[in-house]
């Protein structure tokens, strides 16, 4: 799958914004039923989006659809919608339980088995965006194969646990700590949430690198204008990059070799230090970096 | 009416009955680079009695003593933007004097002055000289209501004709934002400060007759900054307001949040760094809209990361520009024309804000004007075609609605000239097969940016290279252009009456570059 490491927040009922969304750089979009549009607007909006998962060329963005929760009586007027249009996934809002994502991941079987379309194409992202959901992570994250990722919804979130969300993030950092785990325990992407300040670049990027540190896999924007930072604090370091090479390469000579132990720079390294360089690679290559003079 | 093609294609006129001959465009520098001087106008002398007070009653007088007769020249500056009540003020006095047949050569007509299509119609104005016309009276023009078409001039082309003799201007009625009793002038203080008073200058040096219109009379003599000396100026009458203080000084624009604008300015800045024109000593010139205000505030954070100082800043100055200079990143800016308030006190308080005339700025025939130093220019566009000529002057629909202004000087000017635009608005494409009129040639623009990739003109090959290089986002015009009507389909194109001529558009050199149509 192609590596997302931005995901900009396009309202479904903004036609002018969502014909301009393959521009602006982003790796994948979101287009938003939920927050984003009026209650006046939700038929409107759902109607739109799906002419546009139809009929216009995304190019090569990952396109995602935010629905409306279940509690809501949109919920199932969206997937019904907007299914049968193949977006990459569904954001499904407020995942509390596995039992949500299931509820869910059932409705769609049914919609795209209706739409012959191959059950499982249509992926889901779950939003934790709870206290309870962030208890609950890791058997969101395994409720079944159809869960693609895990996407924190900070500002829900807080208010759930009744504190403020700050710029320095405190509040979130157990919740951001205990999704990436649990994403990366059930092999799940994992984004995290939006920075609100648009003016604040330098904010975003030093909460960008924060969060990269903590291993989320991807980062939501809320204005093109974010998404070349976000960007920035994926880029892989030089020095990292040379050594993964190095690595990459030692793994394929013992491979070559049949060797079972790999040893780079005089010291063994194990399969998940290959899985991560193997990534780190395909990062820089968005990157432009040369590979060449390793 | 005698029509010939000029080497774009266009079918132009040769005479304007009334106005004059012309010749064809043939390239941006066919007149250009022959040595020797030759005749243009001389400055008007006069031979007043020594006086210690130009003041007088009213513009009634000033009118009558300026000799004003039924089919002469008169012209105005449009530096008060749309807070000029000078414009409508005289010419509704003229009007009421019973005046005919008059010739209107403004430096440009502020969009709120719709009542020029009034005194068109009632007979006072006959012939329009401009760089723009918009609103009601673009629609009355293109309907066919003026007999002689209008000329369409840029800024530097406007200066050019005045100093060659093209545009004699008889009587020059200047908005005078402070004046002392002998007619020295500036603009930069004052309840009805606008800035520079570029444009005003080359009407002072070269009408027969200068009136200054004051709302701010000062001791003699004023200083510390004289745009206009009082040898210039005739005579000076005192009015109440010189317009509305808030459209005069409106605030400085704001760079724009809009993501389209946004991504059109970041490739723009990052075409600029690719062609290695930024280095220390480099000029810059940009529009106050949308995008090119933008690529302002990517090239300022960019100087100030670097450290890099530029030599100079050069327009149509808006705040940014001004807040460039009080930052160090220009060694000086040179002000034509000042879009905001702010700019006004820089020029009044820093030494280094340099008041031009337009003949300096943008002259092609003089001894050298500014806009030939120029580095790189971002200028907008209603639209572009596949042989990157500019149209800023008629919109989709080819009504008159824009303005030749700086556009043509500085493409011909810079070494890179940059032209931006959304590749479509409101549903209309901007890049076409040809492009509704021509006033910027093709031959002077170098790269088209718009948000969805940027087009490097082919005839520069090394500056193409330098984008793939830094993997700027390049795509061919002609493939671009059958992209965007994917989206939008293609209009079907505006209809004239071939038979009636609604404005010749010139060159700055004085060929003609254009011809617009009267609507069908």
């Amino acid at each position: 799958m192609k590596l997302c490491r931005s995901m900009l927040y396009i309202p479904g009922d903004s036609p002018g914004m969502i014909q301009h969304a393959p521009v602006f750089g982003a790796d994948s979009i979101l287009l938003d039923l939920e927050d984003a549009v009026a209650l006046t607007e939700k038929d409107a909006a759902r109607k739109m989006v799906a002419c546009y998962l139809q009929d216009y060329d995304f190019k090569d963005l990952i396109v995602t659809v935010r629905v409306n929760g279940a509690d809501t009586e949109f919920f199932d007027y969206d997937l019904k919608e907007i299914i049968p249009c193949s977006p990459a996934a569904i954001r499904i809002p407020k995942c509390n339980g596995p039992a949500d994502v299931l509820a869910a991941d059932k409705k769609i079987e049914e919609i795209e088995k209706a739409n012959s379309i191959p059950v499982g194409k249509v992926k889901i992202h779950a939003m934790i965006e709870t206290a309870v959901g962030v208890e609950n992570a890791f058997f969101i994250a395994s409720a079944c194969p159809r869960v693609q990722a895990l996407t924190l919804g900070g500002q829900d979130l807080t208010a759930d646990m009744g504190v403020q969300k700050t710029k320095e993030g405190w509040e979130l950092f157990y919740a951001r700590s205990r999704v990436v785990v649990a994403a990366r325990a059930a092999c799940v992407d994992v984004y995290d949430t939006v920075w609100a300040d648009i003016s604040d670049k330098e904010g975003l990027l030093k909460e960008c690198r924060s969060i990269v540190g903590l291993g989320f896999t991807g980062k939501a924007a809320i204005h093109p204008d974010q998404i070349e930072t976000i960007h920035q604090a994926f880029m892989p370091d030089e020095k990292e990059f040379r050594k993964a090479i190095r690595i990459m390469e030692a793994a394929e000579n013992a491979k070559k070799e049949g060797k079972g132990v790999i040893s780079v720079d005089g010291k063994m390294v194990d399969a998940p230090v290959v899985a991560r360089a193997r990534h780190l690679l395909e990062l820089a290559d968005l990157y432009g970096f040369e590979r060449s003079g390793s | 009416m005698d029509m010939t093609l000029n080497s774009l294609g266009r079918k132009v006129p040769l005479e304007l009955p009334g106005v004059g001959s012309f010749a064809p465009y043939k390239s941006p520098f066919a007149m250009l680079g022959q040595p020797g001087a030759f005749a243009g106008t001389q400055m008007q002398l006069r031979r007043p009695a020594p006086a210690r007070s130009k003041v007088i009653e009213n513009i009634e007088k000033a009118v009558e003593l300026s000799g004003l007769k039924d089919g002469m020249t008169i012209s105005f500056h449009h530096h008060l933007r749309n807070g000029d009540a000078v414009i409508p003020m005289v010419l509704d006095i003229l009007r009421k004097m019973g005046f005919k047949g008059l010739t209107l050569a403004p430096s440009s007509i502020p969009d709120a002055h719709d009542c020029i299509a009034d005194y068109i119609r009632s007979g006072l104005i006959n012939r329009l000289y401009t760089s723009g016309v918009r609103g009601e009276l673009g629609k009355l023009l293109s309907g066919g209501e003026l007999e002689i078409p209008v000329v369409i001039r840029s800024h530097g082309g406007r200066a050019r004709a005045i100093e060659e003799g093209s545009i004699s201007i008889d009587v020059a009625f200047l908005a005078a934002p402070a004046c002392d009793p002998l007619g020295n002038i500036t603009g930069s203080t004052g309840p009805s400060a606008c800035g520079s008073l570029g444009y005003a200058i080359t009407d002072a040096r070269y009408a027969r007759h200068v009136v200054a219109i004051t709302d701010n009379l000062v001791e003699y003599p004023l200083n510390p900054r004289i745009s206009i000396p009082q040898y210039l100026v005739d005579s000076i009458v005192c009015v109440d307001s010189l317009g509305d203080p808030k459209k005069i000084a409106t605030g400085a624009a704001r760079i724009t949040r809009n993501p389209v604008d946004l991504k059109i300015a970041k490739d723009s800045f990052r075409l600029m760094k690719a062609s290695g024109i930024l280095e220390p000593g480099f000029s810059f010139q940009m529009g106050v809209g949308g995008a090119s205000l933008a690529v302002a505030k990517y090239l300022g954070e960019y100087m100030k990361g670097k450290g890099l100082r530029g030599s100079f800043g050069l327009g149509g100055v808006g705040g940014y520009m001004a807040g460039m200079l009080e930052e160090g990143l220009f060694d000086a800016v040179f002000d034509v024309q000042s879009f905001d308030s702010t700019v006004t006190s820089s020029m009044q308080e820093n030494p280094k804000h340099i008041e031009i005339d337009a003949s300096w700025y943008a002259s092609p025939f003089n001894a050298g004007c500014i806009v030939n130093n120029l580095d790189c220019v971002i200028l907008a566009a209603l639209e572009v075609d596949t042989d990157f000529n500019v149209n800023v002057l008629t919109g989709h629909d080819g009504v008159l609605r824009g303005a030749s202004g700086g556009h043509q000087d500085t493409a011909a000017g810079a070494k890179l000239s940059i032209v931006v635009a959304p590749s479509f608005r409101g549903g209309v494409p901007s890049i076409k097969d040809k492009v509704t009129t021509v006033t910027t040639p093709g031959e002077t623009v170098d790269a088209i940016v718009t948000e969805r990739g940027i087009c490097i003109n082919p005839r520069r090959e090394d500056l193409l290279e330098s984008a793939l290089k830094s993997s700027l986002p390049v795509a061919d015009i002609t493939a671009l252009k059958k992209e965007v009507e994917k989206l939008t389909g293609i209009p079907h194109p505006a209809e004239f009456n071939y038979d009636k001529v609604a404005a010749v558009v010139e060159y700055r050199d004085g060929t003609l570059i254009d011809t617009v149509y009267c609507r069908k």
